[in-house]
């Protein structure tokens, strides 16, 4: 594949983890956070980690959407998807997330008419094929997809479509980041920024983890020699007593973001005063809502879902993994009451959580030891 | 560069808290599969870790009389002597005609290659038709005439079959059922159990054409190309193998539903040794790649219905895949992974970017993602 090839070439992978090692001081251990659930998948399917210098540590970040999403809001979607009459819509991976009891392919299997879409404007094909059904899409994601939801509303509205309906669940990176940032426990040295989101927004609201918190971020593409070299990058800021933000991924992503996309964002959502996160819990103004313009569209305001808080069991401890405090065995419940099969947070939810890697891969991972 | 830097050292055994929860871990996976949940989902019918609960929770205790128990494509039954193999399988596919073929000529090839695979010469078939009222008769004539044609194509008689007819609604346009009879071959034993560290993996071609190829002609990706299944009948394959390799062919397995990928982790799992696959050896495609790049799913777990795995001895594997290679239509046929003794178990991937990791058998379907 042209444009894609050329950044999963293995000669240069091998010439910057050369690079890297000759960047890092023997016997210091750093723990550089890859934000987005992207670059978690990358890194993992690359098996990036494995060219690594020993003492380089990566730490999955709370930037997986998916995994984000608290036990309530799949119970409030499955509510949604069991009205008599709707069909509810949502990404792939988004189905087999766990509720307080089930998920969203449990609630299929009952009988609910779940379906499976690649894009908004799918849902709002179904919507017009259906006009007698209420079609309701689960919208969920950072600034990444948030435009794409806007865009898809608009044009429901341009086109008087009033039977497609939308439950948001759009998140923000920076209050989540902020948060983390916020701990005093804190053990992370840099970070691998998210692309896509900075597509969006810019590399400038990142400014604060440099200026506030004295980490180097570095927004970084999402094929192989991008994190490698977003690494090398940090790394190198490291050795050299700097700290900014810099970015890695020029050929995507503008300094100042996509405009036209903030304003589309700007015009459908508003800020929720705060939104719950898996593992995380409640975070100020870190998510969105349909804005009031666009209320007729809200299926939480058309249809009376639940709303009941279901809590992460106390002993939950994704925080503390999530900021490198802990490792995953260190968690109360890890082995015992979360498991894979059972997932509480949201470490365990996502395959590439830190909790679930450990959990299968565990023993195998041990071959490898800090140098 | 000073690649030389030893980056790794042997861990030291876990203590204390972590290998306790190692324990857990471990005798968590070692219990036998129970199947527990309240009723069936999709994830139940995709070949993953869902379908092996089902399997093993429910079906083998059940009704294991030994021959099931070794749950190979296709069971072993001997009569005065003469030694044969039985097998079965249902057919059910949205849509009925799709490039490259069509559920009929699936229902032979598919049934014919479990025999095949198993080391046995396919003779017989039965053949079970599940029809939907209101089935246009051109469809159904179309797939009797397709039915016939694979089954001249793959040298078995069709000795006995059944209609029925169920209410609209109740089956997908027609539903197939076949149950194959064939003779054991003498040159070989192929089983899992007969896998040995050494082993040297092959497969017979690109891999991930059926499976994409259905995806795309469904029609809801918007994606157009010209990939077609790859439904064929395997023995002539299969026995260029036995002619070569004899004995030292140990394991043939076909890679239908899951994919390599989850044949790989049956094997592993089965015969308690660790698969290592070098993932850049694997043939792909690139319009199969680049269907696969866009919808975040790997090739590596994509259905294939022409294509196998098999194990050979390292002293026969150089033949094995001249022979292999040498049969019309396999000519692409590569060596690209070893069988290990440890991690038993396991399957691990050398990624084409010189990075390793695990490949595990997935929960159900691979399902596009969104991060």
């Amino acid at each position: 594949m042209r444009y894609v090839d050329e950044y999963r070439d293995a000669e240069l992978g091998r010439a910057l983890a050369g690079e890297i090692l000759a960047t890092v001081e023997p016997g210091r251990h750093y723990k550089v956070m890859e934000v987005c659930g992207g670059h978690t998948h990358s890194i993992y399917k690359y098996g990036i980690d494995d060219l690594l210098p020993a003492n380089v540590e990566l730490v999955h970040g709370p930037g997986c959407p998916v995994c984000v999403i608290p036990m309530g809001r799949v119970d409030d979607a499955i509510a949604l998807a069991e009205q008599p009459g709707v069909i509810f819509t949502c990404f792939g991976d988004m189905m087999r997330v766990p509720g307080s009891e089930r998920t969203l392919l449990d609630a299929k299997a009952s009988g609910a008419d779940v379906r499976m879409v690649y894009s908004p404007l799918d849902a709002l094909r179904i919507a017009k094929a259906n006009p007698e059904r209420d079609v309701i899409f689960y919208a969920i994601g950072f600034e990444t997809t948030a435009p794409s939801t806007a865009l898809t509303l608009k044009r429901a509205r341009a086109e008087g479509v009033t039977n497609f309906l939308c439950m948001c669940n759009h998140v923000t990176i920076v209050p989540p980041l902020r948060a983390l940032l916020e701990s005093p426990d804190l053990r992370l040295d840099g970070f691998v920024g998210p692309g896509h989101v900075c597509t969006v927004v810019g590399a400038r609201p990142l400014g604060f983890i440099p200026a506030q918190y004295g980490r180097p971020v570095v927004v970084s593409g999402f094929e192989p020699l991008d994190i490698l070299q977003s690494i090398h990058m940090i790394l190198k800021q490291i050795a050299e007593g700097r700290c900014e933000v810099e970015n890695q991924y020029k050929r995507v992503v503008p300094q100042e973001g996509n405009l036209r996309a903030l304003e589309v964002m700007a015009e459908v959502f508003a800020v929720r005063p705060h939104f719950e996160w898996r593992g995380l819990g409640f975070i100020s103004q870190s998510g969105l809502r349909l804005s009031d313009a666009y209320a007729d569209f809200d299926a939480e305001v058309r249809y009376s879902v639940p709303g009941v808080r279901v809590a992460d069991p106390k002993a939950c401890q994704c925080g503390e993994v999530l900021k490198g405090v802990i490792k995953p065995w260190e968690c109360k419940v890890f082995g015992t009451a979360c498991t894979p099969e059972h997932a509480i947070g949201t470490c365990m939810v996502s395959p590439e959580g830190a909790c679930a890697a450990y959990y299968n891969y565990g023993r195998f991972a041990r071959e490898r030891e800090v140098v | 560069m000073a690649t030389e830097t030893p980056r790794t050292v042997p861990a030291p055994p876990p203590t204390g808290r972590e290998a306790k929860i190692l324990g857990i871990i471990e005798t968590a996976r070692a219990k036998r599969a129970r199947f527990r949940e309240p009723q069936i989902t999709m994830s139940h019918g995709a070949g993953g870790k869902a379908t092996q609960t089902l399997i093993e929770g429910l079906l083998v205790p059940a009704l294991s009389s030994g021959g099931l128990a070794e749950m190979a494509d296709a069971g072993a039954v001997t009569v005065d002597g003469v030694a044969l193999a039985m097998t079965t399988d249902s057919f059910v596919v949205t849509p009925l005609v799709f490039p490259g073929g069509s559920i009929g000529e699936l229902a032979v090839n598919g049934t014919a290659n479990d025999l095949a695979v198993s080391g046995a010469r396919p003779l017989a078939l039965t053949l079970s038709l599940i029809l939907e009222e209101g089935l246009d008769s051109d469809v159904l004539r179309a797939e009797v005439g397709a039915i016939a044609a694979a089954a001249a194509a793959a040298g078995v008689e069709i000795v006995a079959g059944d209609t029925k007819v169920v209410e609209r609604g109740h089956a997908d346009g027609m539903f197939v059922c076949t149950t194959g009879v064939g003779a054991r071959d003498v040159r070989a034993r192929l089983a899992p159990s007969a896998l040995t560290p050494g082993d040297r993996l092959l497969v017979s071609g690109p891999i991930g054409d059926h499976g994409t190829a259905i995806m795309l002609a469904r029609g809801d990706l918007g994606l157009e190309s010209d990939i077609e299944s790859d439904t064929r009948p395997v023995w002539p394959a299969v026995d260029a193998l036995l002619d070569a390799a004899g004995e030292n062919l140990h394991c043939v397995r076909d890679a239908t539903r899951g994919g390599v990928a989850s044949v790989l982790n049956e094997l592993a799992r089965a015969s308690e040794v660790a698969m290592v696959v070098r993932e850049g050896d694997v043939p792909v495609r690139p319009a199969v790649a680049g269907a696969a790049e866009i919808l975040g799913i790997d090739p590596m777990y994509v259905a294939n219905e022409g294509q196998f795995v098999a194990a050979v001895a390292p002293e026969a594997a150089a033949d094995a895949l001249a022979a292999l290679r040498a049969v019309p239509g396999f000519e692409a046929a590569v060596e690209f992974g070893e069988v290990k003794r440890e991690p038993p178990g396991m399957v691990l991937v050398e990624t084409a970017f010189g990075g390793r990791r695990v490949m595990d058998q997935l929960v159900g379907d691979p399902l596009p993602r969104i991060c």
